[in-house]
C-alpha cells in the first residue's frame, strides 16, 4: 500500500535528522522522506501534525512465552503489545518452555510470528542446551534458522570452563552472546538489593558483588576470547563504571539496562510490594543515579523493556514467592521519554537508545528510517499524557509498579512493513 | 501510602510489624496487657471481650509456644478458636494463599492469627482485605519469615517495663543470629520507638544483616565488649540449620564466642535481667546455669505473653 504520513516531526536518531517533513512509504519500503516522489498517490494518508514519526522501537529483552504458553494465545497478545507500545523488531530469550535450543523450535517461534501481525521477532538461541551450563548448542545451526545471538537468559553459568568454551566457540564464527553477569552462589535465594529496605524487612539478599564478580569473569574471558559480548540487564553503579573502562580497553562489549532500573529503587517496594519483585533487584538510589548518568553519556549501548507478562496468580504471593518480572513492552517508549525529559536529554538521543543503538547491537536492519529501507515505524505524541491503569495495557501481564503513573508518550500508529499494526490506541486520555 | 495496619483514623486495625507504629499505640498495648495480667490469676480466667468471635489460628509454619499463648489468649477472651495447620491441608493440595484466606472469610472469620515462613505474607493477606473493603476481619502477624514477630516484640517490651519500669535510661544489647531473627527486627523497631537511648546488637559478620545500623543500633562482635554494662540481654534462639552452610563453623565455636556464660553475663550490670524468645538451645546460646539463674526471666516472658496477645486481640478487634 502507498502511504502518505505528512506534517509529522521526523526524527532519526541513526542520520541526526529532526525536522518537520513528510514521509511516503511505497509498499514495504520508505520511498521518501521530504518531498512527494515523482507518480506517487497516497492509498492511505495520515495526518501527523504534532505527532514524532521516529523509526520503530528495537526491543533486546521481551518475553513472548512461546514456546510454552500456546493454550493462553500469549504469542498473539504479547506481540499486539508490543506494537501497541511502538515495537517494531524485537529479541526474545532463550528461557521458554521448552527452552530455544533446537533449530525446529526456533523455526515454529518464527514461523507463528511471522503469520501474527506484530513486530518482527528475532529469537535469541541458547547458548547451552536445556540453558544447563553443561554442552553448546548447534550455533551454526541455529543461526542459521534465524537466531541472532546466543544466550543463557537468567539460568546459572556454573562452570567457568563451559562459559570460555561457548564464548571461544561463538567468536570463531563471531555470533554475538548476551550474558547476564550473576555470580549464582553469590546471588543465592535472595530477592532483594542487599540495603537497608532488605535488612529492614527481613528479604533474603542479592549484593552487588554477584553482579561485578559476575561481570568481572565475563570481561576477563572476553579478553581471553574476544568474543562479541552484549551484557545484559546491569543494576549497579560499579558495572557501570567497569563496563565504560571495559570498552576503553577496546574490549568487544556492548550493554543495557532493563527501562525500570532507570526510575526504581529498593525503597520503592514499600510494604513487600510484589510488582517490584525484579530480576535483578531494584538497588539503591546511587545506583539508579550511575545508570541515569550512563544512559546518558553513552557508556549503556541499549534500554530494553526486560517484558514479562506474569499473571497476577504468580503475583499476588509473598514477595519471595512471587515470580519475579514485570510487564513493559508499553512502557518503554513513555518510560525512556521520562528519563530523557527529567536528565535533559535531547529526543533523538534518547531514541538513540531504543532505536538505532539497540539495533547496531546485534546488526538488526531496523531502528533507522532510510530511503529504500524497512518502513518500520511509530508515530507518537511526545507531550500527551496517559495513566498506566491495568486496563490501559494490552498485554496479558498487568503487573507494573507504574500502574498509577500519568506518563507522557503516547502511540498514536505502528507500522511494521508498511502495514499500520497498531492504531491510535484507546488508552484513556488523561484527566 | 497509608500504612496498611492502620485504619483511616490511624487506628490499629492489624498487627503486622512494629515499624511505623506511634509510641503511642505501642503504650496502650502494653497498659492493656496490665489490666490483663490478673486475668489469668482468677479463678475463672475468661473475660467476654471476643465472645461470639471466631479467631483462626493460620500456622504455615510449625510453631507450639506462639501458638498455644495465642489460642490461650483468645479463649480467656472468650473468643472462639480454630487451629488450622495449613502445612498439612490446602497449600499442598495447590490451593493460594488468598484463596485459602478467601475462602476462611467466607467462614465469617473475625481475625487472622498468621505465621508464614514468608517475609511480608500478613501484608499480603491484609491488603487483600483491605483492598476488598473487608473491615471486620482484623490480621496479627505471628512470625513471618526474617521479618516481624511483633506480639513477641511486645511481650519483649512488656517484660522489660515490668523489671525495669522506665525505658529512657536503658541499654539493651540483642546477641546471636540477628540476620534471620525477626523477633530481633521486632524488638529494635519496638525499643528505639519507647525510647530505648542505646540498642547494641551483638554476633559474627555472617549471622548481622548489612546495613541494620540504619536502624539505630550500635554493632559489636565481641560479645564481652558489647555486655559492658547493659541492663537487659536478649539471647536468641540459633537454628540448627545454620550450621549446614558456611555461616558457621559449628556449634561448639558459636558458643564459645557467643554463648550466654556466667563468665560474659558477669561484664553486665548486676541486676541485668537475661530474656529468651525460646526454644532455648542450651549449651549452644545460652548456658544452663544462666537459663535457669536468677537473673534470667524467660518463663516470666511466656506469662506476659498471653496477656500482651489478649491486649493486641481486642484492641484490633475493636477498631
Amino acid at each position: 500500500m502507498n502511504i502518505a504520513i505528512l506534517n509529522g516531526r521526523v526524527v532519526d536518531p541513526a542520520s541526526a535528522l529532526d525536522r518537520q517533513a513528510d514521509l511516503f512509504i511505497v509498499g514495504e519500503k520508505i520511498a521518501a522522506i521530504g518531498a512527494r516522489p515523482d507518480g506517487f498517490t497516497a492509498e492511505q494518508t495520515i495526518d501527523a501534525k504534532g505527532l514524532v514519526v521516529a523509526p520503530g522501537l528495537v526491543d533486546l529483552c521481551a518475553r513472548l512465552r512461546e514456546p510454552g504458553n500456546e493454550f493462553k494465545n500469549a504469542l498473539a497478545t504479547e506481540m499486539h503489545a508490543a506494537v501497541a507500545g511502538g515495537i517494531t523488531s524485537l529479541v526474545c530469550p532463550p528461557d521458554t518452555d521448552p527452552v530455544l535450543d533446537e533449530p525446529g523450535l526456533v523455526e515454529m517461534l518464527r514461523y507463528r510470528a511471522k503469520n501474527l501481525r506484530g513486530p518482527r521477532v528475532f529469537p535469541a538461541g541458547a547458548l547451552t542446551i536445556g540453558l544447563q551450563g553443561a554442552r553448546l548448542t548447534e550455533m551454526a545451526e541455529l543461526r542459521s534458522h534465524g537466531c541472532v545471538a546466543f544466550s543463557h537468559a537468567d539460568a546459572p553459568l556454573i562452570d567457568t570452563q563451559v562459559l570460555y568454551r561457548a564464548l571461544q566457540y561463538a567468536s570463531t564464527f563471531d555470533y554475538p552472546v548476551i550474558l547476564r553477569p550473576e555470580d549464582a552462589h553469590l546471588a543465592g535465594d535472595g530477592v532483594a538489593h542487599e540495603g537497608q529496605i532488605a535488612a529492614r524487612l527481613g528479604l533474603s539478599v542479592i549484593p552487588i558483588e554477584a553482579e561485578t564478580i559476575g561481570l568481572l569473569r565475563i570481561l576477563e574471558l572476553v579478553r581471553m576470547t574476544r568474543a562479541r559480548v552484549h551484557i545484559a540487564r546491569l543494576s549497579c553503579a560499579r558495572s557501570i563504571d567497569l563496563m565504560r573502562a571495559a570498552k576503553s580497553e577496546g574490549l568487544p562489549v556492548t550493554c543495557d539496562v532493563a527501562v525500570h532500573h532507570a526510575h526504581l529503587t529498593e525503597m520503592d517496594i514499600g510494604f513487600f510490594d510484589a510488582r517490584c519483585r525484579v530480576v535483578p533487584p531494584f538497588r539503591a538510589q546511587a545506583d539508579r543515579t550511575a545508570i541515569r548518568a550512563g544512559l546518558a553519556d553513552g557508556t549503556i549501548d541499549a534500554i530494553c523493556s526486560d517484558h514479562a507478562p506474569v499473571d497476577d496468580d504468580s503475583k499476588q504471593l509473598p514477595f519471595g514467592e512471587a515470580e519475579p518480572g514485570v510487564t513493559s513492552v508499553e512502557l518503554l517508549l513513555p518510560l525512556t521519554l521520562k528519563w530523557a525529559l527529567e536528565e535533559g536529554v535531547e529526543l533523538a538521543r534518547a531514541l538513540a537508545l531504543i532505536t538505532s543503538r539497540a539495533a547496531g547491537v546485534f546488526g538488526l536492519s531496523g531502528g533507522k528510517l532510510s530511503v529504500g529501507g524497512n518502513a518500520d515505524l511509530v508515530l507518537f505524541s511526545a507531550d500527551e499524557y496517559w495513566r498506566v491503569s491495568p486496563e490501559s495495557l494490552t498485554s496479558q501481564g498487568k503487573n507494573t509498579p507504574f500502574v498509577g503513573y500519568e506518563l507522557q508518550g503516547r502511540v498514536h500508529h505502528t507500522l511494521v512493513a508498511g502495514t499500520v499494526v497498531a492504531g491510535s490506541r484507546s488508552a484513556s486520555a488523561a484527566p | 501510602m497509608r500504612n496498611p495496619q492502620l485504619n483511616k483514623n490511624g487506628e490499629l486495625t492489624h498487627l503486622l510489624s512494629i515499624e511505623g507504629l506511634p509510641k503511642g499505640i505501642l503504650e496502650s498495648i502494653l497498659n492493656t496487657a496490665d489490666s490483663f495480667a490478673s486475668v489469668g490469676e482468677r479463678e475463672v480466667k475468661k473475660v467476654p471481650l471476643l465472645r461470639g468471635k471466631s479467631v483462626f489460628n493460620l500456622f504455615f509454619e510449625n510453631s507450639t509456644r506462639t501458638r498455644t499463648t495465642f489460642e490461650i489468649a483468645a479463649k480467656r477472651l472468650s473468643a472462639d478458636v480454630i487451629n488450622l495447620n495449613i502445612n498439612a491441608s490446602s497449600a499442598s493440595k495447590g490451593e493460594s494463599l488468598l484463596d485459602t484466606i478467601d475462602n476462611l472469610s467466607a467462614m465469617q472469620a473475625d481475625m487472622f492469627v498468621v505465621r508464614h515462613a514468608q517475609s511480608g505474607a500478613p501484608y499480603l493477606i491484609a491488603q487483600h482485605l483491605n483492598n476488598l473493603g473487608v473491615e471486620h476481619i482484623h490480621v496479627v502477624n505471628a512470625g513471618d519469615g526474617r521479618h516481624a514477630h511483633p506480639t513477641q516484640g511486645l511481650l519483649d517490651m512488656y517484660t522489660i517495663r515490668h523489671y525495669k519500669k522506665d525505658f529512657s535510661n536503658l541499654t539493651v544489647a540483642i546477641v546471636g543470629d540477628i540476620l534471620h531473627s525477626r523477633v530481633a527486627r521486632s524488638d529494635i523497631h519496638a525499643l528505639t520507638t519507647l525510647g530505648v537511648p542505646e540498642v547494641r546488637v551483638i554476633g559474627p559478620r555472617t549471622l548481622l544483616p548489612a546495613h541494620i545500623e540504619q536502624m539505630g543500633v550500635r554493632v559489636f562482635h565481641d560479645m564481652a565488649e558489647g555486655l559492658k554494662g547493659v541492663d537487659v540481654v536478649i539471647m536468641l534462639r540459633l537454628q540448627s540449620e545454620r550450621m549446614k552452610g558456611a555461616l558457621l563453623p559449628s556449634a561448639q565455636e558459636f558458643y564459645k564466642s557467643y554463648g550466654l556464660t556466667p563468665d560474659k553475663l558477669a561484664r553486665a550490670k548486676g541486676d541485668a535481667i537475661v530474656m529468651h524468645p525460646g526454644p532455648m538451645n542450651r549449651g549452644v546460646e545460652i548456658d544452663s546455669t544462666v537459663a535457669d539463674g536468677g537473673q534470667a526471666v524467660i518463663l516470666p516472658q511466656v506469662t506476659f505473653g498471653i496477656a500482651v496477645r489478649m491486649a493486641v486481640m481486642s484492641i484490633t478487634a475493636g477498631n
